[in-house]
């Protein structure tokens, strides 16, 4: 390949990033705040957001932290929560150059998110990695800054203005889970077993038992592997 | 005792990182069996939600202006699903409520 290829396929991939970069800049704003609330410094949200990438592993991340988690806890619960960028990268992989080298693998699997994941999985193939470095050079800093300005701005505003962002990140989650479920009555009665079996966890006396971080654990488990068996998910459905 | 944070964020970065890197740089397959295909396509819904909820009524500090925020994010987003749309709402909510109530 020649070198204007790849300058030409970075520039793409850093034009198709950006408005994928201006929402994570929002999201991660509203874990930041999330993250101030939980006792986290802006330096330590701007590492966990450059190593991590997540929002659900963050958010859950910060749950488990609060309440002094045990390691593990928190390994299981990144690993159950994250566990679907493994079938992300795994329909990736068949996208890529079969002699793309272990290196230029290991760089793209770093920024693997669900909106990266669709914009990477329909492009031409063999997908360029150089496509993939420019989506992630605008994305990354996108996220992690606004994370650290979420945790910075939540200790300068007013205390009425932060309770009101606490809920941003949630009304976030909310505005992800439930448009697909007005076409999808499976997916909503789903929705609401999950969020009813959250609620009764956290009430007295399960949640002396069961942390946040378990609890996420054990309910996804469970409930997406009754779904998954009930019901199945064919080809056309699924993305 | 206190764990320490930075433990946790190199723990977390780990995991997600090799569930991530695995099927690029190991395995090189893709993923065919419907019943782990149709297992992850539910996970983010269940986790989300369980995450979500109640968390979202206890998030800004008073319970009744995170009822209202929660309802109004649930409206907003099926009348009309984009999320910064929602997000704002339903934080303008908790805040009006919170100057009125």
């Amino acid at each position: 390949m020649y070198i204007s290829e790849k300058v030409h396929n970075f520039q793409r991939g850093m034009r198709n990033g950006l408005p994928i970069a201006a929402g994570y800049f929002a999201v991660s704003f509203s874990l930041g705040i999330v993250m101030r609330n939980a006792g986290l410094t802006p330096l330590d949200g701007l590492i966990m957001s450059l190593l991590n990438n997540t929002s659900a592993g963050e958010a859950a991340a910060v749950g488990i932290i609060a309440s002094n988690g045990s390691y593990l806890e928190m390994a299981a619960s990144q690993l159950v929560i994250n566990i679907r960028y493994f079938l992300m990268s795994a329909a990736l992989t068949v996208c890529l150059d079969p002699d793309l080298s272990l290196a230029k693998r290991m760089i793209i699997g770093f920024d693997v998110t669900d909106e990266i994941f669709a914009l990477l999985v329909n492009q031409k193939r063999p997908l360029s990695e150089y496509f993939a470095y420019g989506i992630a050079v605008i994305t990354i800093p996108c996220w992690a800054a606004g994370t650290t300005l979420g945790i910075i701005f939540g200790d300068i505003l007013p205390s009425s203005i932060v309770n009101a962002l606490s809920i941003a990140l949630y009304a976030m989650f909310i505005a992800v889970i439930l448009p697909p479920c007005k076409k999808n009555h499976r997916l909503l009665l789903l929705v609401l077993v999950s969020m009813v079996l959250s609620f009764i966890f956290s009430l007295e006396p399960i949640s002396a038992f069961i942390s946040e971080g378990m609890k996420i654990i054990i309910l996804t488990l469970l409930l997406s592997s009754i779904a998954a068996l009930v019901w199945p998910v064919r080809e056309e459905e699924g993305k | 005792m206190k764990n320490n944070v930075y433990v946790y964020i190199i723990v977390m970065a780990l995991v997600t990182y090799l569930v991530r890197v695995l099927p690029l740089a190991v395995f090189r397959k893709e993923i065919r069996s419907t019943f782990i295909k149709s297992f992850l396509y539910y996970v983010p819904y269940v986790t989300l939600s369980v995450m979500t909820f109640p968390a979202i009524i206890t998030a800004s500090g008073n319970t009744l202006y995170g009822l209202i925020g929660f309802s109004v994010a649930l409206i907003v987003s099926l009348i009309k699903g984009s999320l910064p749309l929602v997000a704002v709402s339903a934080c303008l909510a908790v805040y009006l409520s919170s100057l009125i109530i």
